[in-house]
């Protein structure tokens, strides 16, 4: 051995055992006296467990056991950024009943338990999204190794889809982690990236994903990733390793107490009683996550597989299930762009107006690395625009998601300027100006004169329609409105608003940077509050007319958090400033009529007057403080409200009556915008109605919700209302169809 | 940087026979015979360039390199510099007030001489009429300040100039807290008693805690013996290839410093210890004992070691740079050209240490010649891991298309050319000391072996590169 030599790091002699088998989702060959599993489902960019790999899995390792060649197996993906993203929700979704879904849950309890038992170990080698059923595939393995990538995330979703992990992971999670840990795994459904899964014991080691080499990084980092499982499993099965980790002081105590009795009773008390108030009763999911681990803990693992594929039957036909479900379809929908690749990829943003919402328009768009001209009037303006984008990256620093040093260079792609230079080189300007239509049209006209002629011009607008700024244009193909949701970094809802001069490409155009914004985006046709404002204000004048008949704000606020809203219904007005909401009225009043009246807007005036805006002004229907957390009533208010008090008429006013008369108008409204073709499908919608305002995710927006509560039950409550109000609560023609017909749903 | 390993290298047992047998091979055939014969077909008779002056190394030295926490521990990095500027006057005997300009290289500053070559010049004696500055790039920092050198000269600004490194990684500049600096400057403005006291009353316990100088890449906070172990996986560079390639840096150091090859060492008595004579890091061992060690940086599976990797070292180093024609006019038979260069930075996360594959084809483009040319490689070598990546990219042709933008590889250098003097593996690694080296040993190899074209080539942290094409003066 003279001269360095450049031989492979592994040989790579592939005995080929089972070759000439075909497989379509896995490929497994033998190194050595290593199995190596490798799984990629066909035609899909991520694979699911699904009942063919089910079974072809279940095949490759009963040959793995049976082999006397093998004495240990590493189970790999090679599909780029996706270990398994979860279980193939097609296959629950085929399901009629609990007992079949019970089937499937159970079969997969058995096929992990005989891998967890395994003789030979296996190592999970794990890149990407490995998820729900993967993680409990994963957790089955005798060891876990997986590589430090931002795309590497390990988690138990299902919560969110309103089942529970069915394939084991209620039982062996909480033996894993700690109970505490699987508890909020479970049910918060959050990701975990692998650094922290590596510091819960939910993986055993980490592999830093590589640079380029001789061949593309991503490739060789998952040959790389094989290459340290199988020595990890060559000497789990020489016994030079263990799989079990050393665990610290604190974990050591922590799983002591846990082992009193009396403790975990505590535990699950405490769980449960947060759970029930963050829930309100509305999602039934996590109260049996917490039953179903609690049987495993208490009556052993027998009682607790059964109960777990049990509740888990039960779950999947649930309501809630079934919305929940049905949003995250929806939002899958809502991240693809349909109308296909822009002709010009938009490389300079510019955002004109540094308020609330040009800033946070900003902070999206620099941190996936897009060139963005924030422009204002003052410098003063400006420079709080400047300073809120800077503290949304910063905020995320102290979480400890960027470094400093990334945080600087995602600043570094915002230029603040009050001129007009450089827009000669932007491909589009999104207007974030105050909501008055001279100044709108002012602000379209200059750019006009500085901007290139593909320069997309988008308005952000929550009312002004698009057509009508649009007039000034010398070009109105290249008008749209770009609706953001205020706080901009939070709200993942985009509404697109084109008008009939819009052209496809600068919808394309408007739809791929609010992808890379990282936005669910929903594409409506243009009309006087599109469809997201124009379904929340025939609510907000419900709620003043409730305000009006004697009901509190606070009561009111739990009337409507209790139905499944986020926040409550005068707390809502506060948050979105009074000014705004009853410009919005007015002026939506005037185009609608009747059918957005209800509350007297003498209400909002006279606060406008006394200076309440809300939390903005520091007062509304609460009294906002910085650093107070619970606000109180503005006890100032209560010559207003008794100044405008109005009669309640009591078959109408009960708690219930009160909840339905504020969702069955949003509901209504959103259907008529979809028979008018304002919406150009329900799933846009109900991811509307959810992302961006907030409607109960539990019922799955109002077309699911008309779906699965029925819309005769729905169109009796309006007819109902309709009878002691009027036109405002007429049933609108499609929903009235729908009640006819029962075998008409939005959702095939 | 490399981080503190250097104490399992001690552990490491002394040569074994393997070891001599496996260096012999690269040495054997680089006989000056052969290198007469290559010389023969070259792309070109001298990179002389008309109407630019040439630019000669008259000589170079450097203090032995120690490896860190032994001889030089209780020095200051000025002191070092000073060695080798002194060293440098009684090598070449140039008069003192005939030198234009002094420029060093450091990387970790002590903040007391934040000009260490201005320091170091006044305390070697040097005129205090002779403007100095110091410059820094990481680990090539000397290369910088040589080149620096050369602008200097070939701008017509200068006629003479010394450049040189220094680094002393015994000693680091470890700061109070950011919080405890900031109390302390408080309360200096504090005025009254009452002031004093508010300012104190903030006293925390955590305050005490230190600040180290980074050991880690700024942008990306990895270390580089990190970077290094995740750079050798993705060019599937085993940890039998990296040891291998040490255990010959070793070997090959050993051999050249028993046969008195390392010409640019000179003695520096140490005050109140013995004098160093020599590098003291050069510890050729076996492979079995090598295999031991466990990785340093990905635990437990990665492949850099202590044995793999370079040590922190002290040590210092200075070039004596003229025309040519003052040279001459002076009397100096001077030992090489200094031709064109090239300064190249890439991805900092994951091609840190890839800046000799980048700087490599770029400065034979610019000089015209060809990899057949160059008769000696003196490559820094950082890491094994890094070395043999390197070679690995400059040998593909997928990388070179992918991520060079380049139609084909420039290929790798031949091992019987490369580092036959040993390296910074061995030999030690002064951050800011090393580019003179490197020159220096490429000089010499070439005066000794009879080449014509020496190619030097270093990567540093930022991930920055550097390469210079160092032509033998004619006999």
């Amino acid at each position: 051995k003279g001269s360095l030599s450049f031989a492979g790091y592994i040989c790579r002699s592939f005995t080929r055992a089972s070759a000439l088998l075909t497989r379509t989702h896995i490929n497994y060959g033998v190194k050595g006296d290593v199995a190596v599993i490798r799984i990629n489902s066909p035609n899909s960019k991520v694979n699911t467990l699904s009942q063919e790999l089910h079974s072809e899995f279940m095949e490759v390792m009963n040959e793995v056991w049976s082999s006397s060649q093998i004495r240990s197996a590493v189970l790999i993906s090679t599909k780029p950024g996706c270990f398994i993203a979860g279980a193939d929700l097609n296959m629950l979704n085929a399901c009629t009943t609990s007992q079949e879904v019970t089937q499937i849950s159970q079969e997969a309890q058995k096929m992990f338990e005989k891998l967890e038992k395994s003789t030979k170990p296996v190592v999970a080698a794990i890149n990407g999204s490995c998820l729900g059923g993967g993680l409990e595939l994963a957790i089955s393995c005798q060891y876990r190794i997986a590589t430090k990538d931002k795309k590497t995330v390990l988690g138990s979703p299902e919560v969110l889809l309103g089942i529970l992990p069915g394939a084991g992971a209620t039982q062996r999670l909480p033996k894993m982690v700690g109970i505490p840990a699987a508890f909020d795994m479970m049910l918060t459904g959050r990701s975990i990236r692998a650094d922290r899964a590596k510091k819960m014991g939910l993986v055993d080691q980490l592999v830093e994903p590589l640079g380029p080499g001789v061949k593309p990084p991503e490739e060789r980092t998952i040959e790389y990733l094989e290459e340290v499982a199988i020595t990890f499993a060559k000497g789990l099965a020489d016994k030079k390793i263990t799989p079990k980790r050393d665990k610290g002081l604190v974990e050591k105590m922590t799983s002591y107490a846990l082992s009193i009795p009396f403790v975990r009773q505590q535990i699950y008390k405490k769980v449960e009683e947060k759970v029930r108030k963050q829930t309100k009763g509305l999602y039934p999911a996590p109260l049996k996550i917490i039953d179903v681990v609690k049987t495993g803990i208490e009556q052993g693992s027998n009682a607790g597989y059964l109960s777990e594929s049990q509740r888990f039957g039960e779950l999947a036909m649930t309501k809630e299930s079934k919305a929940l479900m049905g949003l995250y379809r929806g939002q899958t929908q809502c991240k693809k762009n349909k109308f296909g690749a822009p002709q010009k990829e938009v490389k300079q943003l510019a955002v004109l107006g540094a308020g609330l919402m040009g800033a946070g328009i900003a902070q999206v768009s620099v941190d996936k690395g897009l060139q963005t001209i924030l422009k204002d009037t003052t410098l003063p303006a400006l420079g709080r625009g400047q300073q809120q984008v800077f503290k949304g990256l910063n905020d995320k620093v102290k979480k400890k998601t960027l470094t400093s040093f990334e945080r600087d260079a995602m600043f570094s792609n915002l230029i603040g300027q009050l001129d007009y230079r450089g827009f000669e080189k932007a491909d589009m300007v999104i207007e974030a100006v105050f909501e008055d239509l001279s100044l709108k049209h002012r602000v379209l006209k200059e750019t006009e004169a500085v901007i290139p002629d593909h320069c997309v011009f988008a308005s952000n607008t929550s009312a002004l329609p698009i057509g009508e700024i649009a007039t000034v244009s010398k070009r109105p193909e290249k008008v749209i409105g770009m609706h953001y949701f205020s706080p901009v970094d939070k709200m993942q809802l985009l509404e697109i608003i084109t008008t009939e001069k819009t052209s496809k490409d600068t919808t394309a155009s408007a739809v791929d940077v609010g992808l890379r914004q990282g936005k669910v985006i929903i594409v409506v046709k243009d009309g006087p509050g599109f469809y997201t404002t124009r379904c929340l204000t025939p609510m907000m004048s419900e709620v003043i007319r409730i305000l009006q008949e004697g009901v509190g704000p606070k009561k009111l606020d739990s009337l409507t958090t209790s139905f499944g809203f986020p926040v409550g219904a005068a707390t809502l007005v506060d948050e979105v400033g009074v000014d705004v909401a009853k410009h919005v009225a007015e002026n939506l009043g005037k185009e609608f009529g009747e059918r957005f009246a209800g509350g007297s807007l003498e209400m909002l005036q006279q606060m406008i007057s006394k200076g309440f805006l809300g939390r903005k002004s520091g007062k509304g229907f609460y009294i906002y403080q910085e650093g107070v957390k619970n606000k109180n009533l503005n006890s100032d208010m209560d010559s207003i409200l008794a100044s405008l008090k109005m009669p309640s008429q009591p078959d109408v006013s009960s708690d219930e009556d009160i909840q339905y008369r504020l969702v069955t108008r949003f509901v209504n409204e959103a259907i008529l915008c979809l028979q008018e073709g304002v919406l150009a499908t329900p799933t846009e919608g109900d991811i509307g109605a959810v992302f961006g305002l907030g409607f109960p995710p539990c019922l799955g927006g109002p077309f699911h919700f008309v779906d699965l509560y029925g819309a005769q039950k729905i169109v009796d409550r309006l007819r109902k209302y309709e009878a002691a109000y009027g036109k405002q609560f007429t049933p609108c023609q499609l929903l009235v169809d729908h009640a006819n017909n029962p075998n008409k749903k939005f959702y095939q | 940087m490399t981080s503190l390993l250097t104490y399992t290298f001690k552990n490491l047992r002394n040569t074994s026979k393997w070891a001599l047998r496996f260096c012999v091979r690269p040495l054997s055939s680089s006989s000056q015979v052969q290198a007469a014969a290559a010389s023969q077909t070259k792309s070109k008779k001298t990179l002389a360039k008309p109407n630019i002056r040439n630019i000669v190394v008259v000589d170079g030295v450097r203090t032995p390199f120690l490896l860190s926490g032994t001889s030089y521990k209780d020095l200051m990095p000025h002191d070092l510099a000073r060695a080798a500027l002194s060293g440098l006057l009684h090598r070449t005997s140039v008069p003192k007030d005939v030198v234009d300009y002094i420029i060093f290289g450091t990387v970790i500053q002590e903040v007391k001489t934040s000009n260490v070559a201005r320091e170091a010049a006044l305390g070697a004696g040097f005129s205090d009429k002779t403007p100095a500055h110091t410059v820094t790039m990481a680990c090539i920092s000397s290369n910088q300040a040589m080149t620096t050198a050369v602008g200097l000269i070939a701008s017509g600004q200068c006629d003479v100039v010394v450049a040189g490194g220094v680094e002393l990684m015994s000693d680091i500049p470890i700061r109070h807290s950011r919080k405890m600096r900031k109390m302390m400057l408080d309360l200096n403005k504090a005025k009254t008693l009452a002031q004093r006291l508010s300012v104190i009353s903030k006293f925390r316990l955590n305050f005490l805690s230190p600040e180290l100088p980074a050991v880690s890449e700024f942008s990306t906070s990895e270390t580089m013996g990190h970077s290094a172990d995740r750079l050798a996986a993705a060019f599937a560079i085993s940890r039998e290839e990296q040891d291998e390639y040490a255990l010959r840096s070793h070997s090959l150091a050993k051999r050249a410093q028993d046969e008195g090859l390392l010409s640019d060492v000179v003695p520096f008595k140490v005050p109140g210890r013995d004098t160093v004579t020599q590098d003291n890091g050069i510890r050729p061992s076996s492979l079995d004992q090598m295999a031991k060690l466990k990785p340093a940086f990905i635990k437990p599976y990665g492949t850099v070691t202590a044995a793999n990797s370079s040590f922190l070292t002290d040590g210092a180093s200075a070039v004596l740079i003229m025309a040519e024609e003052k040279a001459l006019a002076m009397g100096y038979k001077p030992k090489a050209y200094l031709r064109d260069f090239m300064y190249v930075s890439q991805d900092p996360k994951d091609q840190l240490l890839l800046g000799p594959t980048y700087a490599t084809p770029k400065v034979l483009e610019k000089a015209g010649l060809t990899m057949n040319d160059i008769d000696a490689f003196e490559f820094h070598e950082a890491f094994s891991g890094q070395i043999l990546a390197n070679l690995k990219a400059m040998d593909s042709d997928w990388f070179a298309q992918n991520y060079m933008g380049r139609k084909a590889k420039v290929g790798s250098p031949p091992l019987e050319k490369f580092n036959t003097w040993g390296g910074s593996l061995s030999l030690g690694h002064p951050f800011g000391a090393t580019g003179c080296r490197l020159v220096m040993a490429a000089a010499n190899r070439l005066r000794k072996e009879g080449g014509q074209y020496g190619l030097v080539a270093a990567c540093a942290a930022g991930g920055q590169g550097h390469a210079m094409i160092v032509e033998a003066y004619p006999k």
